[in-house]
């Protein structure tokens, strides 16, 4: 079944260390270059349509500043 | 479908636990404590034993361990934590005690407290956290750290005639009797995470059953102290210390 999903990224929290990108199975993410109040790159949806909220890299995500959302279509 | 129809209460799959509280963790980026934090965390919630869990936190960089999760803490002297919980789980047999130790504190320091309150059997659970190196003082050997890796102590990588060999603690702690759950485990990807989650869980669960010490392992990275990024400390992780430190279950009982 298909889903959409969509991610929450707490930028402030985020240190931009990129685990949970290689860990996308869809390539939806990516890190951003604008930086954070920290200087950090931090994470965004860069390919909101690829994201079928599989939750990986909430699941990986040491700072936990992800929060998933899904959907079916 | 637009992306705020999905952002809606009602289609929340995965987020924070209540259980971390809302300080940003001092950790480095991609360091491993704060995933293993936040499945510890996870159990904790998924069980409902909040106000029953008290962690020993150690001495290295998951010191601060109390200011992240909302549980009651006490806090051990270098490689005491397994000593702690052993009074702590003595005097409140109705508690979950669990420590939280670098492998610095536990398969250095601590080898004395942690050998024998695991063949003592008491019913507690140890979470070893290993980076082969000790992470907060800047990176020097530890007694985990590989033959031939580079650390600050070791500038020409680990010689086994000048340093002695890699310590295998889990291998030798599931030697006792003591122990009933005794497993090596990862944080690396998404599946490492959620293996890791159950076995704490049945750690966790074992501790109240009276069946002894549960120890898990979970081999992790120190990109700071190893000097290269997050992304690529799993990846030499995953190289070379799986080799020598093999992942699974090494007793269950």
């Amino acid at each position: 079944m298909a889903t959409q999903g969509a991610i929450v990224v707490d930028k402030e929290r985020c240190k931009g260390c990129g685990v949970c990108v290689v860990n996308c199975p869809t390539e939806a993410i990516a890190l951003s270059h604008e930086v954070n109040g920290k200087g950090y790159n931090f994470l965004s949806l860069v390919n909101p349509e690829k994201c079928i909220g599989c939750a990986n890299c909430a699941t990986v995500c040491p700072d936990s500043v992800i929060t998933v959302y899904r959907v079916k279509i | 479908m637009d992306i705020n129809e999905i952002i809606k209460p009602e289609n929340k799959v995965y987020g924070k636990t209540p259980i971390l509280k809302d300080n940003i963790l001092h950790y480095c980026p991609g360091c491993s404590h704060g995933v293993v934090h936040k499945i510890i965390a996870e159990v904790i919630e998924e069980m409902g034993i909040q106000d029953k869990t008290i962690g020993i936190s150690p001495v290295g960089c998951s010191v601060f361990a109390y200011n992240y999760l909302d549980i009651d803490w006490q806090q051990a002297a270098h490689g005491r934590a397994p000593a702690l919980a052993t009074a702590t789980k003595r005097l409140m047999p109705d508690k979950y005690v669990f420590t939280y130790q670098g492998d610095g504190d536990l398969a250095s320091i601590g080898t004395a407290e942690v050998m024998h309150a695991c063949n003592r059997g008491e019913n507690i659970v140890i979470i070893f956290i290993n980076n082969a190196i000790y992470g907060m003082t800047g990176g020097q050997m530890a007694p985990t750290t590989l033959l031939g890796q580079v650390t600050a102590t070791t500038p020409y990588g680990r010689k086994a005639e000048l340093n002695g060999y890699p310590l295998k603690i889990t291998e030798l702690i599931a030697q006792l009797e003591g122990t009933c759950y005794v497993t090596r485990q990862s944080v690396q990807n998404p599946a490492a995470v959620r293996k890791t989650k159950k076995a704490i869980r049945k750690a966790f669960e074992n501790s109240m059953m009276k069946k002894g010490t549960s120890f898990v392992e979970v081999v992790s990275t120190c990109n700071s102290g190893w000097k290269v990024p997050p992304v690529q400390a799993n990846k030499w992780m995953e190289e070379n210390m799986f080799p020598f430190y093999p992942l699974g279950d090494m007793k269950d009982r």
